[in-house]
């Protein structure tokens, strides 16, 4: 293959990457930007997605499509369900503390991390995609169900990003990320917005999860990637910024294909988290981010 | 108020270093071993609580300091062979230059930046010990010879494999570290940290050099800790890139959390009761994960100031 449909190839994966990534990193950004809680347990929560997406379909016979729908709806939900007792149980008796939230998170990380180990073990398990179409490019064959996870991905986020900027529970919770106090007391349930938010953004990688799973399989410490990808993509695009956090997810989503490609892939994160540090060190607000109050 | 006390205090650590000296002559063998294993760790987690406990930064990269000081001393031993002493020196001051640079970097941030920030430099020294697979092992990691592991003091050779040896090697770094981490608390520079701690601008106002005083507990803590790391490769004889990972960066928070964060003894407690948590549970499950899951939650929840920490409010105000 010449180096021009090699690149395209490297391209596409890449965009692939970065759809998934878009929708985890605006996952954990929705929960820092609105609760100020750096939830650790997001992987694992991306991780529950995929296994719940395997079992589910797995116990639906008939064609591959109908257990995969079925996932697509109920592993999210169940995902949700799990996050809105964790902030019930642990996050809320904290007071949503900084530095509390985060030793509790990592504790929530290593219990669920260990309990998919035990009930779903070891092995990594494939999910049957939907449908098999095969788009034929005048170079290669290219899967057009990671294409469709792509337009999936694009539409949940305008869908995200409508609610969050057109709608009343959308201006609640910006109420509630710029002052919470205020919100307060201007009669908005803080401690209910702060409950769905953190449902809402595990959900979000619930979804991101059942959506790759048909591409990379489903594994119990499939969580460690996006966590760091995530943390990456957020800081990059400016904590709690819609926008920032997209753009920031197709750079790297695209950066990580392309080189991963052409370069070791362990020399290829070792820069990308360099460059992260250096980033957070030198600009905190991020390249997209505005200067925090 | 605290300074009623200094005898007391000395008594007590003093008191703690003598029982564990005596407990070397009791210990059945299995035991001893696994007190050398955590009087070595407890030294990880007393340079882990001079930052967390005293100057209140919570890093979670902390992996990188240990795994730079046991890389430091098991890859000269190995490579260049060096004899012990050299190789826990190369081991020390590759710590706490690793950390003086980490410092520089890392300061310029505060709270949530700073633990991601940390986080994410422990993960780029995790890459690089697996890029550099050809020298370090990579994965698989060294195993340091046992015929290098021997320690030539003026004509007498002590033999660091032995049990006795290991475990009184331990202890003496315990000792030393822990005699140091009580003056340094107790000194003026501990002040400051703490001050620190409490109102770091209002230390800023009184006169202090906060962001060169929270340099040089980054800098103490670093080489606490590459000491642990390097006492760790030349004791047990085991290089390995898992020490460097992220698990390795949250024990020492879990230690410190549960025996009790700026106590002078609480990271010995916490190491210790940990350590035979997971060993006496181990023999009815293999979730390891689960129990220091719950263990970290349960004390975020209930117990914040940890077991040492909980024993100073209620009774014992002198405790350092």
């Amino acid at each position: 293959m010449h180096f021009g449909p090699h690149l395209l190839l490297a391209a596409l994966e890449g965009l692939v990457t970065s759809a998934v990534l878009a929708l985890t990193a605006l996952g954990l950004s929705l929960v820092f930007g609105v609760m100020r809680v750096v939830n650790v347990a997001h992987g694992e929560f991306f991780m529950l997605g995929a296994v719940l997406a395997w079992a589910i379909s797995t116990a639906i016979s008939g064609h591959p499509a109908v257990g995969f729908v079925a996932a697509l709806v109920v592993a999210p939900l169940l995902v949700g369900l799990v996050a809105l007792v964790a902030e019930r149980l642990v996050l809320r008796r904290l007071n949503y503390n900084p530095e509390g939230t985060i030793v509790a998170t990592i504790g929530m990380l290593y219990i669920i991390q260990q309990l998919a180990l035990t009930f779903y073990g070891p092995e990594a398990r494939p999910v049957e995609p939907p449908f098999n179409y095969r788009i034929l490019l005048p170079w290669f064959g290219y899967s057009g169900y990671k294409l469709s996870v792509v337009a999936a991905s694009a539409i949940l986020l305008v869908i995200t990003w409508l609610v969050l900027t057109r709608t009343r529970i959308g201006l609640i919770m910006r109420a509630t990320q710029y002052d919470r106090e205020t919100a307060q007391a201007f009669g908005v349930p803080v401690e209910r917005v702060y409950a769905g938010v953190f449902a809402v953004g595990a959900m979000l990688a619930a979804i991101a999860a059942v959506l790759i799973v048909p591409i990379s399989q489903a594994h119990y410490l499939m969580g460690q990637d996006p966590l760091l990808l995530s943390f990456i993509v957020v800081i990059i695009g400016g904590l709690g910024s819609l926008r920032g956090t997209v753009v920031a997810a197709i750079l790297i989503g695209l950066s990580d294909g392309i080189i991963s490609m052409f370069f070791s892939p362990t020399l290829a994160k070792i820069i990308a988290t360099l460059v992260v540090a250096m980033v957070l060190v030198f600009r905190p607000q991020g390249l997209f981010g505005t200067t925090p109050r | 108020m605290r300074d009623a006390s200094p005898a007391k205090a000395y008594a007590l650590h003093v008191g703690v270093i003598a029982l564990l000296f005596a407990l070397n002559f009791v210990l059945p063998d299995y035991h001893q071993g696994l007190f050398a294993r955590i009087m070595a760790l407890a030294v990880f987690a007393m340079g882990y609580n001079l930052l967390f406990g005293y100057v209140g930064l919570l890093s979670l990269g902390h992996a990188m300091f240990f795994s730079a000081g046991l890389y430091g001393a098991g890859l000269t031993v190995h490579h260049l062979g060096w004899g012990v002493p050299e190789a826990f020196i190369a081991g020390v001051t590759c710590g706490a230059l690793l950390a003086l640079v980490i410092g520089l970097l890392a300061l310029r941030t505060s709270g949530v930046a700073f633990m991601i920030v940390t986080m994410m430099f422990a993960q780029v020294f995790y890459l690089l010990i697996l890029y550099f697979a050809a020298w370090t092992g990579g994965d698989q990691g060294l195993v340091v010879q046992q015929a290098s592991r021997t320690l030539n003091l003026g004509g007498a050779s002590l033999d660091l494999t032995d049990p006795t040896v290991r475990y009184m090697s331990a202890l003496a770094l315990f000792a030393v570290v822990l005699l140091i981490t009580l003056t340094v608390v107790r000194s003026r520079f501990g002040r400051v940290l703490v001050a620190i701690r409490e109102n770091e601008e209002r230390t800023k106002m009184l006169g202090y050099d906060t962001v060169a005083n929270k340099l040089a507990a980054v800098v103490a803590s670093g080489a606490i800790c590459a000491a642990s790391g390097a006492a760790y490769a030349l004791l047990f004889g085991y290089v390995g890139s898992s020490f460097a990972g992220v698990q390795y960066s949250i024990l020492p928070l879990l230690w410190v959390l549960l025996g009790g964060a700026a106590t002078t003894l609480g990271p010995l407690v916490g190491t210790l009761f940990m350590y035979y948590v997971t060993d006496i549970t181990s023999g009815f499950t293999s979730a390891y994960l689960l129990i220091v899951g719950v263990a970290l939650i349960l004390l975020v929840l209930f117990f914040p100031k940890g077991i040492l920490g909980s024993i100073r409010e209620r009774w014992l105000g002198w405790l350092p």
